[in-house]
């Protein structure tokens, strides 16, 4: 469907301009406030091009340490959102993956049982289960920690049901000639499996990470404390109630701040994905 | 190296399904052993019982003298190339020939030395650094092959390892495996359902049909005595010509009623199968008598020239038979020949299709 035509070219590029305006401007707009003053900014009209006081906001919010979260700099808030974004992605990752070896490539009793159990947490989002989870948490006293955070949100129906579709596509011939090579279930794994599902793994980091790092309901009630919250709680809190206390060019500035990571993981991981699509193995 | 013994292997999977059925087979030492037959007739279930990667759910299988139903692949020190290769795609080719040896704990010298070995004698050393996709068919079956040898095993296994490579390769390939395989003395076993292949390649050729041998031997013998009509219509291209005929006491009967002279055939009541090659037909000039032989009535309905030869088409008795011509034949469809089958080149099959044997 790829067409020389230079008017139909033109249309499909207006679309796309168009298309990327919507989505991109918002964010332009975040950044075009952060670089402004307060003052600026309860001003409106807002203007549409970047202010002056850029190094002035950058360095208020990330080294003034101003106590504007009970105490805690946006550092801290950054570093606590990406421990928990990984450790959800990597966790994730590691536990679906091998349940769905387990139950691809071994006959054990009760196998299609534990992949329905498995299959039909994908009709208890969070959401649904929250309560008895959250009690779980404060039964085991994992409230303000960083495993009270990722560990219930680490099990996933959906990345395990990905990779059984992907090694059910794994010829059975490959199984079998690592077993006339002396290749145990463990090798297998680690030397054939692995390695062919890395561009899966990359694919579902990006995923995962991103979903981890905007998770909301479940930082805010599992963190108590200011110091172990996400940046996404953080932002929240620094909106007050009333308009005039809440210091916009500084909630702005950290919108851009929390949006940088999600960002550059997807802008190094795309590389993986167009290797993924480009060189397609076997 | 080592000799290979089955004995009454039978294979019945859960559902009750019987796809071996005692089969008995003693391979020698260094010998290359072929089992032939049409799909789902249990050679590649009996293959994969020989290589450890299929339970066997009764009888023996040897090799060395030593049983090793309860040994995994990895432990009956065999090496299989598989009909899709297998190639672990990921790794380069030397990678994939090395895998076995490394995963056996062998010095990486060692490894190296085995691999380029390997290479050298089939032609790999300057692929050694590609990835599987970045070959071509042909090549792709050498590195299966390589990564075989590189084991140096007491048998090699062969699943249809030529199947997927287009006619020329093949013929190629199949020729350069026989080589190899007295080259190496390696005990081998080779699945396929080319009789061709079967024919060229085999010291010992297993026919099996549903689960059962049907006949083992020399190929040619085979070929010259055939155990059924299931063997005989199997073994050979164009396969050979079988037509029913029961027995009165002016001579034989053909299944559409016509009479022909018994020559000297004793046919049993019960009824009979006649099976001749096609190429052991010959036309009859003109209405001469052919002493010790069986003449037929032919109606051509077509002729295939292949060039060397040509394949005349027809019915005998209601039954098609091919009749193999050298050169050209000046049949043309319609016509009617009179073919004439010398008495030592009729097999006689009984009724229930097994061969009797001349008296």
């Amino acid at each position: 469907m790829i067409q020389n035509n230079p008017i139909g070219r033109f249309i499909a590029h207006i679309i796309l301009i168009i298309g990327i305006m919507i989505v991109a401007f918002p964010i332009y707009y975040t950044f075009v406030a952060s670089t402004q003053s307060l003052q600026e900014i309860m001003r409106p009209p807002l203007s549409l091009l970047p202010g002056n006081h850029f190094w002035e906001n950058y360095s208020a919010a990330l080294f003034g340490g101003v106590g504007r979260i009970g105490g805690v700099g946006v550092d801290r808030l950054l570093f606590n959102t990406i421990v928990m974004a990984l450790a959800i992605a990597v966790g994730k990752i590691a536990i679906s993956i091998l349940s769905a070896y387990a139950i691809v490539f071994f006959r054990f009793p009760g196998r299609m049982i534990f992949f329905w159990l498995i299959f039909i947490t994908l009709m208890l989002p969070v959401e649904v289960r929250i309560l008895p989870t959250y009690k779980v948490m404060v039964d085991l006293g994992l409230i303000d920690t960083y495993t009270g955070l990722t560990l219930p949100l680490m099990a996933s129906a959906t990345a395990t049901l990905l990779f059984r579709q992907f090694f059910m596509t794994i010829p059975g011939e490959l199984v079998e000639a690592a077993r006339v090579d002396g290749a145990g279930p463990w090798r297998f794994f680690k030397d054939i499996l692995l390695p062919l599902s890395k561009t899966n793994i990359a694919a579902l980091f990006v995923i995962l990470f991103i979903y981890g790092w905007t998770q909301y309901l479940w930082p805010l009630l599992m963190t108590n404390r200011n110091d172990m919250t996400t940046i996404v709680i953080g932002l929240r809190k620094m909106i007050s109630f009333a308009d005039a206390d809440t210091e916009w060019h500084l909630v702005m500035v950290t919108c851009i701040l929390a949006i940088v990571p999600p960002i550059l993981v997807v802008m190094l991981m795309q590389r993986w994905f167009v290797r993924g699509l480009v060189e397609t193995e076997k | 190296m080592a000799n290979v013994e089955l004995t009454n292997v039978r294979k019945v999977y859960g559902n009750s399904v019987e796809a071996v059925k005692g089969v008995n087979i003693a391979i020698e030492d260094g010998a290359l052993c072929v089992l032939v037959g049409p799909s789902g007739c249990g050679k590649s279930t009996l293959l994969r019982m020989i290589a450890g990667l299929e339970s066997i759910t009764d009888g023996t299988v040897k090799i060395e003298n030593a049983v090793v139903n309860n040994l995994g692949p990895a432990e009956r020190d065999i090496a299989m190339v598989f009909q899709n290769y297998a190639l672990y795609p990921h790794m380069k080719v030397y990678d994939n020939m090395a895998y076995g040896l490394r995963n056996r704990g062998m010095p990486k010298d060692q490894i190296d030395k085995r691999v380029r070995e390997a290479a050298q004698t089939l032609e790999l050393t300057h692929l050694l650094e590609r990835r599987p996709k970045e070959l071509s068919g042909g090549q792709r079956q050498r590195v299966a092959m390589g990564r075989a040898i590189v084991r140096n095993p007491k048998v090699f296994l062969f699943d249809e390892p030529l199947s997927n490579l287009d006619a020329k390769l093949r013929g190629q390939m199949r020729v350069e495996i026989k080589n190899l395989q007295r080259q190496l003395g390696v005990t081998s076993v080779y699945v396929t359902h080319d009789q061709l292949e079967a024919m060229t390649l085999a010291d010992t050729l297993v026919v099996m049909n549903s689960g059962s041998v049907e006949q083992i031997g020399a190929p040619l013998d085979i070929y010259e005595k055939p155990a059924s009509t299931f063997v005989a219509s199997f073994i050979g291209a164009p396969p050979m010509n079988l037509v029913h005929v029961t027995a009165d006491n002016t001579g034989l009967i053909l299944k559409d009623g016509t009479h022909i002279g018994a020559e000297g055939l004793t046919v049993p009541t019960t009824g009979a199968v006649i099976g001749f090659r096609p190429e052991d037909l010959e036309v009859a000039a003109g209405h001469e008598k052919h002493i010790g032989g069986l003449q037929l009535d032919l109606k051509v309905l077509g002729v295939e020239p292949v060039g060397a030869e040509s394949y005349v088409y027809g019915v005998v008795g209601g039954e098609r038979v091919v009749v193999r011509v050298a050169g050209r034949s000046p049949s043309q469809t319609g016509d009617h020949l009179r073919v004439i089958i010398p008495k030592e080149k009729l097999h006689l099959f009984g009724a229930d299709g097994k061969r009797i044997p001349p008296a």
